[in-house]
């Protein structure tokens, strides 16, 4: 057996494990404080990156067009809040859940109505002068001699801030008066409202953040992938990793992105020749996760399902 | 007032139980049906190739997703993988089986319970898994299927272009054309046998509503530990939606693939068709069956009429993306104002307009 | 005569734009007293409370005439949580507790509107000494907790907003009658502390024995109102509500007659 070669792929999924987590954060987020199963996450990063991406495109600076993006995201999420979700408040999660996925169309049309279908790259270097945006690889065999790889410094880059981000949430919700109500309020709007938290207000506050939370992300996906339509179609990816993950679990979010990471790059080498055919990846992610829900349907950290008549 | 609810009186339980109790109500099914077989026939090739008999198909996959969804409270992403099992297991049947034992018809029910039965092996983790986590079965159920049909030539019958046109003589049914001296491949034929199907299916669907089954599918959507402590095998329960649902799909796609299309390509059935039957469904309301075909019928014909009226006011100002995208936008916002509106859909919205009426002209 | 706090006037609700389900609700409660609002299911109770605590339009309700004050002010444009605020605050029938926080993490949700954590912290010892019960069980989910101790936590996390009015939804409903008796104690006490009540319940018995006035409510509309004693001596009330009537069979016709007075309101 090859080790390197099994390093090597190791660390591949890991790197693009931290990509799907980058995604599932912003459903947990949502899902966290509302119990909604936001499916317009996809769209949100599509539309976010491709805002961004337009504005650099036609000549305005990074940090602008950053600030200008994040904005927009922030007004489009206390719009959702506002038009959408508020209306809709207490009302069964499925119909939440097809609220979303109306608010996943809208936008999909959207965001190519008013921009363009074309693919879209992205080279953050250009912009930012930050060591770890530089293309080049880290050859490993600089300093390890014998782990002849090598380990894109994006990808160092993008696990930094995924792993931010979930210390900064999971700090957020397990520690803070407004995480603590969040939680409650994805229990039961209803009594949240009789005990006077103020959904509509978190709500926006929420959107809006989870609207960064997809900048952010696409923007990471554009520099590794590129901006175009099959974004929403990556993040479909993000399903099984937040479901092995639990719903309601920030940690599971990097937790399961690894395992679905990991597990698809091996089962792609060991697995692929056994189903005679190329692809696998296309459904081997949700086939992990199926069999691990089998086992522990609330996922690895998510909250046990209390059932009672 | 023609149409009034009073003074229809019932002497047994029979008439009791009648699907359509009122006598007006009778009248305007009875039309219908004329209208449907006799006239809608003899229109042009192009209404029915282009309008109704994709809507036919589509419309009977919402019933299908209507099932497990709107009844049992499964939500599925994977009508377009069980479609595809559908009509791959047609185009199968109809070559592989010799031509005396088998025709379209019966290869489209056949194809629809090998739909059932894929649909039950995918829903066989529904019985541990229960909520948005089932997604993650379906989705499973939608890439598999596509992926399987895609890596194995067989099914294809090696044919390397992924698309394959389907043989004249497959339309025979066993000399039937000859016979009547009709053409069978002719649209007004294959409308007719899809029509049939969607009939009758639908009313199987409809009776299915109010026959104990589909009590106990409501009963496992609304609560299922109640439903399990009444005494209904909520496993059971599950898996016979999810084959019902399933063999619905299953006809459904064959019909799409041999009645509308003519041919069997794998790209028709992506996830995309997943959710453009999911939106024909909310829309229309979950739980009605009237509410699937209005959905279904308004989320297909929403883009034609937006391009007719782009290229007839606009004078063909609007490209396809543009179409697309538009009609992207309309739908959303078509779902979040009805399920904000009225959550119920299409049916619900019918249903309080007409208790309106009811009151009328009082408010309550 | 003492002030009034929360002055309801001839409210109509109506769910879902079709159905009516008050169709003219007055009630009056006054600063420091416990009122009960007593019926049969499906009277209106809880769709009274919910319009005073402004949380109908969550069930797609509305008010579509008449008014609510509390403190002299028309609340019906303000939403729940300024009403938190302002010392209104609804403990909702069958508890509603958030199964997967904790017991003390459930009570502290009803602290949010505090900017004081260190006063929140002292409430919460108060709640405890008023509910003994459930300082035993602080770190279990609140979702594996019994009945009894379900409502006594949705009480405790009502009293966090420190309240003026607890708007109190069927607390007797599926708890043995001693813990009821428990309940309505603690009820009683938090009255003597200054806070008003206003109970909607379907055990008459033990609303009108704890509470200072009584209204009945039938079919949306409130047909009866009283001092709780002068309702629990009236014969036709014995007979509805509380289930004592008069010797042997008495005859419908004669026990209903209250419905033929008009209601008359001072």
């Amino acid at each position: 057996m090859d080790w390197v070669y099994l390093i090597e792929v190791l660390v591949g999924g890991l790197m693009s494990g931290v990509m799907y987590s980058l995604v599932a954060i912003g459903f947990v987020l949502i899902y966290k404080s509302s119990g909604i199963f936001n499916f317009a996450q996809g769209t949100m990063l599509l539309f976010a990156s491709l805002t961004f991406v337009k504005m650099t495109e036609n000549g305005i600076d990074f940090w602008t067009s950053l600030f200008i993006a994040a904005g927009i995201m922030v007004i489009f999420g206390v719009v959702t809040e506002r038009y959408v979700i508020r209306p809709l408040a207490n009302q069964d999660l499925l119909a939440l859940f097809m609220a979303t996925v109306g608010l996943a169309t809208f936008q999909e049309g959207f965001s190519q109505f008013i921009w363009d279908s074309d693919v879209h790259g992205l080279q953050m270097s250009k912009f930012l002068d930050i060591g770890l945006l530089d293309p080049a690889p880290i050859f490993m065999s600089d300093h390890v001699p014998w782990l002849d790889i090598l380990i894109p410094k994006f990808d160092i880059f993008a696990s930094l801030v995924a792993g931010s981000l979930i210390v900064v949430l999971a700090f957020f919700f397990q520690k803070t008066k407004t995480g603590l109500s969040l939680r409650a309020v994805s229990d039961d709007h209803m009594a949240a409202m009789a005990v006077g938290i103020p959904l509509q207000t978190v709500w926006a506050v929420v959107w809006a953040v989870t609207g960064i939370i997809a900048l952010v992300a696409g923007l990471l996906w554009a520099e590794r992938v590129s901006v175009s339509f099959t974004l929403i179609e990556a993040v479909m990816k993000a399903l099984p990793v937040i479901l092995i993950g639990g719903l309601t679990s920030i940690p599971g979010a990097i937790v399961g992105g690894l395992v679905i990471g990991v597990g698809e790059k091996l089962g792609e080498i060991y697995l692929a020749d056994v189903f005679g055919g190329q692809g696998i990846e296309l459904w081997f992610a949700y086939f992990m996760a199926l069999m691990f829900l089998v086992f522990r349907p609330q996922g690895m950290f998510g909250e046990k399902l209390i059932e009672r008549v | 007032m023609i149409y009034r609810e009073t003074g229809n009186f019932v002497t047994n339980y029979f008439k009791d139980r009648e699907i359509f109790p009122l006598k007006f109500d009778k009248v305007v099914v009875i039309l219908g049906l004329l209208y449907l077989f006799l006239y809608v026939p003899t229109t042009s090739e192009y209404f029915l190739s282009a309008h109704v008999i994709p809507i036919l198909a589509v419309g009977l996959a919402t019933v299908g997703l209507n099932i497990l969804t709107g009844l049992t409270g499964q939500l599925s992403l994977g009508t377009a993988g069980f479609m595809c099992v559908g009509a791959f297991g047609t185009y199968n049947l109809m070559l592989r089986v010799p031509d005396a034992l088998m025709s379209l018809p019966f290869a489209l029910l056949l194809s629809g319970i090998f739909a059932g039965l894929v649909g039950v092996i995918f829903g066989l983790p529904a019985i541990r898994i229960k909520g948005f986590y089932l997604l993650v079965s379906t989705l499973a159920a939608q890439y598999f299927v596509w992926w399987f049909f895609n890596s194995y030539a067989w099914f294809l019958n090696y044919e390397s272009s992924g698309v394959v046109a389907i043989a004249p003589k497959f339309y025979d049914y066993w000399g039937l054309g000859n016979f009547l001296g009709v053409d069978m491949q002719g649209y007004p034929a294959r409308y007719l046998l899809a029509l049939v199907i969607c009939i009758g299916l639908s009313y199987f669907a409809k009776n299915l509503l109010r026959s104990n089954t589909g009590r106990n599918f409501m009963s496992v959507r609304d609560r299922d530990i109640a439903a399990s402590v009444m005494g209904i095998s909520v496993p059971k329960a599950k898996l016979l939606a999810f084959f019902i649902s399933c063999f619905y799909c299953g006809v459904a796609g064959g019909i799409y693939s041999f009645l509308y299309i003519g041919n069997v390509d794998l790209m028709i059935y992506e996830v995309d068709r997943s959710f453009t039957i999911l939106f024909m469904l909310i829309i229309g309301g979950l739980g009605s069956i009237s509410g699937s075909w209005l959905g279904a019928i308004f989320v297909y014909e929403f883009p034609i009429i937006f391009t007719w009226v782009g290229d007839f006011i606009f004078q063909g100002a609007f490209n396809t993306a543009v179409v697309e995208n538009v009609s992207n936008m309309v739908y959303g916002v078509f779902i979040i104002a009805l399920l904000i509106r009225e959550p119920g859909g299409f049916a619900a919205l019918w249903a309080t307009t007409k208790q309106k009426l009811r009151m009328w002209p009082y408010p309550h | 005569m003492s002030k009034s706090l929360l002055k309801v006037n001839n409210i109509e609700v109506v769910y879902n734009h079709v159905i009516l389900a008050l169709r003219g609700v007055t009630l009056d409660v006054e600063e420091g007293k416990v009122v009960s609002l007593l019926g049969a299911n499906g009277s209106g109770k809880t769709t009274t409370l919910k319009a005073c605590s402004n949380l109908l339009h969550a069930e797609r309700g509305a008010i579509t005439k008449g008014s609510i004050e509390y403190q002299d002010k028309d609340i019906a444009n303000s939403d729940a949580y300024n009403l938190v605020k302002d010392g209104v605050v609804q403990v909702l029938e069958g508890r509603h507790c958030f199964s997967h926080l904790t017991v003390e993490e459930n009570i502290m949700t009803g602290s949010f509107i505090r900017e004081n954590s260190k006063e929140a912290k002292q409430d919460l010892e108060r709640v405890y000494d008023h509910f003994e019960r459930i300082r035993i069980r602080k770190k279990s989910l609140a979702g594996f907790t019994s009945g009894g101790e379900q409502q006594m936590i949705a009480m405790g996390r009502a009293l966090m907003s420190r309240p003026k009015l607890i708007l109190l939804d069927e607390p007797s409903m599926g708890l043995a009658p001693q813990l009821v008796e428990e309940i309505f104690a603690i009820v009683k006490a938090l009255n003597k502390e200054g806070v008003s009540f206003l109970i909607a319940e379907q055990n008459a018995m033990v609303a009108l024995k704890y509470a200072d006035e009584g209204y009945l409510i039938e079919n949306g509309r409130v047909i009866l109102k009283g001092k709780a004693q002068e309702l629990l001596d009236r014969p036709d009330v014995k007979e509805m509500y509380l289930g004592v009537g008069a010797e042997g069979q008495t005859s419908f016709r004669d026990i209903k007659y209250y419905h033929r007075r008009k209601p008359s309101f001072t």
